[in-house]
């Protein structure tokens, strides 16, 4: 008994310090590839290559005074930055890094993932709303509606790997794509040929779910200042943009799971957490390249591209694929 | 995208883009009457920074209020002086030597480029893209540096002078003009490729926005904004001012009215500038910079004078009234963007709130032109 409460305590502790410190080493990527990506060095002066920026960013946030604003919703003020953190890093108790790697294998791996994403959008909905702000109003109102629009084409597409797979299970996920590339979500197989559309599919609201440029449309700044956390400053804001940042993980990983085989190497030799990490890694690199070179979707632009051309395809992908495992 | 508004009493909300927000790129304040995230009415706030320079133009002399023309659009700010010492030569008869006016002609046409590449920068920073802007401030880097070796300063040239220039251009010049030429035209093919192609971009500019014939002449809007509704007025072609009738130059019109049109009618403004400073430098006759007569003091003769100008933003005209003094009785300017400014609030009611930013940005707003 007392073994396990010291596992899942351990277990605990270490998803918190990798979501923290992806998050913090992120931002500096971030900063770093936008450099790279604007023709300007990016932050280099704090440490080695700027390594120690994130430390100095730490220090500045956490001794600023928070800022509450008159009027505002004091206790859901002071609790949306924490809805915005907790899920992510819950979510990382049932990743599988690699074999053997993981805190908690579910059998309803997915199903949980899914569930802690959702209550991110509770978060921006609550900052939002609190803060007492015409621009966090509508910022918030836009983030729910950009987030319900995503969920949807998203579910379907794992609904149809997990058909193929029967199985919810994280770890049977990526075993089942052991061996090699071909073995793959990612490949078109005889029973699901629609699959690097999928895929496509799966990376694109991956990307709107985590407000990520081209779709942050909760953050536009350049209409709604700075959206739904314009009042938040110090460790709340802090918050925000590491639950931000360690949403992308999740995503990378999600994805890394679904279709590009888990901790399997490409060639079917020695799989490793490396391999886990170098996907994750590719993926995010892909994410930042995006958000800087893309200019923002609008609000009805996004929706029409959910409702009208993601959904329509996904659901045809379930169908075909349900067919097509009917008849092999 | 604009959509039929049926709303009840009490159901709109108001929404204060300003005095500061980052869209509005200054101290603009745009009071909108907002139904969700449609504008129902939208009005514009101005007088944040006003300074009064059309007074100072009156209880200074004429070269005194000279540096002052160039704090009025600080991104375009030699097409400003140039209207001024154009006006004032007219009104005196002050004979301008050719090579001046090559040099003027060249130096001003760089500072529109300057110009429109900021606006482009900062345009495609309000649609959520900020990689364009670090590319084209790198562009105009090189423009700024050239004009400052010139003229001395940066941004608030005060480089011409009633019936010249200030100073001849150095042996440096014309080598680094002749290298920025084909680099410009370089890094045009390389925006059209990273930012005029993108399909986000497009769908958010085409069809956005539509500032129609008739409305654009009912506020008296030129410039950019008005070629890209389809009027094709500018001020180089229609008034013929200082040597621009011995340019072979285009003047981009398309009649889309869109978000895209103006857009599109700045970027290809940027390559005719282009043609001009290449000419320009290929016709650059020798000879003095300034007259060799020219009167101590600047007292125009009694009357009205109005001289206009295509500055990067429209038309810029000013109107000195003299009584024979050497202050003017009446200085009167007429900026471009006060202007273009005022068709937005007509032009943005029922839009969404990022399209009607949008459309703000393509208007290329410089605030202390407009509250001048």
């Amino acid at each position: 008994m007392s073994l396990t409460v010291l596992n899942a305590i351990i277990a605990v502790v270490i998803a918190i310090g990798f979501a923290a410190l992806n998050a913090a080493y992120l931002v500096w990527a971030e900063r770093r590839g936008a450099g790279r990506i604007q023709r300007r060095p990016g932050p280099n002066v704090n440490g080695p290559l700027g390594l120690l920026q994130p430390l100095a960013d730490g220090a500045k946030l956490m001794t600023k005074q928070l800022m509450i604003p008159g009027g505002a919703d004091k206790a859901l003020f002071m609790v949306a930055p924490v809805l915005a953190m907790a899920p992510a890093i819950m979510s990382f108790v049932t990743i599988p890094f690699s074999d053997v790697i993981v805190a908690k294998s579910m059998d309803v791996g997915v199903l949980m993932i899914f569930a802690f994403a959702s209550l991110g959008s509770m978060s921006i909905l609550f900052a939002g709303w609190s803060s007492r702000n015409k621009y966090g109003v509508m910022a918030s109102v836009r983030a729910v509606s950009q987030a319900i629009s995503y969920e949807v084409p998203m579910l379907i597409t794992v609904i149809t790997i997990v058909m193929m797979t029967g199985s919810m299970n994280l770890h049977d996920l990526a075993v089942s794509q052991a061996g090699g590339f071909w073995h793959w979500n990612i490949i078109p197989s005889l029973a699901s040929p629609l699959m690097p559309v999928s895929f496509l599919i799966f990376f694109i609201c991956s990307l709107a779910e985590t407000n990520r440029a081209p779709f942050d449309l909760g953050e536009a700044e350049s209409e709604l200042v700075a959206g739904f956390h314009t009042e938040y400053g110090s460790m709340g804001f802090g918050l925000f943009f590491m639950g931000e940042y360690a949403n992308i993980v999740i995503g990378a990983s999600l994805i890394t799971i679904l279709f590009l085989g888990g901790w399997g190497c490409p060639f079917g030799l020695f799989p490793s957490v490396f391999w886990f990490l170098l996907k994750i890694y590719l993926l995010i690199a892909t994410f930042i390249w995006i958000r800087w070179t893309f200019p923002r979707t609008t609000i009805y632009g996004l929706l029409n591209l959910s409702w009208k051309i993601l959904i329509p395809i996904s659901l045809f992908n379930l169908l075909l694929t349900a067919g097509l495992l009917k008849v092999f | 995208m604009s959509a039929p508004i049926h709303i009840q009493p009490g159901e709109t909300f108001t929404l204060n883009v300003g005095p500061q927000h980052p869209a509005t790129h200054g101290v603009l304040r745009v009071k909108l009457e907002m139904d969700g995230e449609y504008i129902v009415h939208a009005e514009t706030v101005l007088g944040y920074i006003h300074r009064m320079h059309e007074l100072m133009g009156e209880n200074r002399t004429y070269p005194q209020v000279l540096p002052n023309l160039s704090r009025l659009d600080y991104l375009g700010a030699l097409g400003y002086t140039h209207g001024h010492v154009l006006a004032v030569e007219r009104a005196s008869g002050i004979e301008v030597p050719e090579r001046a006016e090559y040099i003027r002609a060249i130096t001003v046409e760089m500072n529109r480029i300057a110009s429109h590449l900021f606006w482009f920068g900062a345009f495609v920073m309000d649609l959520g893209g900020f990689t364009p802007l670090m590319y084209a401030i790198q562009d105009r880097e090189y423009i700024l540096d050239i004009l400052e070796r010139v003229t001395g300063s940066r941004l608030t040239y005060c480089y011409y002078r009633f019936g010249g220039l200030y100073n001849d251009i150095d042996d440096e010049f014309i080598p680094a003009t002749k290298a920025f030429i084909p680099r410009m035209r370089e890094s045009l093919k390389k925006y059209d490729a990273l930012v005029t192609g993108n399909i986000i971009l497009q769908k958010r500019l085409k069809d956005i926005g539509p500032l129609s014939k008739e409305l654009c002449r009912k506020y008296g809007a030129t410039g950019p904004v008005a070629r890209g509704s389809g009027i094709d007025f500018d001020v180089r072609k229609n008034e013929p001012y200082s040597v621009y009738p011995e340019f072979d130059f285009d003047i981009p019109v398309y009649h889309e009215c869109d978000s895209f049109a103006r857009y599109k009618v700045r970027m290809d403004e940027m390559e005719q500038s282009l043609r001009i400073i290449e000419q320009g430098l290929e016709k650059l006759p020798d000879g003095p910079i300034m007259p060799a007569k020219k009167p101590k003091l600047i007292k125009p003769p009694a009357g009205d004078y109005y001289q206009a100008v295509e500055t990067a933003r429209g038309s810029f005209g000013i109107r000195i009234v003299s009584d024979g003094g050497k202050n003017a009785y009446r200085f009167k300017l007429r900026s471009p963007t006060y202007s273009n400014m005022h068709l937005f609030d007509e032009a943005c009611e029922g839009m969404l709130i990022m399209d009607a930013l949008a459309l703000m940005g393509s208007l290329d707003l410089v605030i202390p032109e407009i509250d001048r």
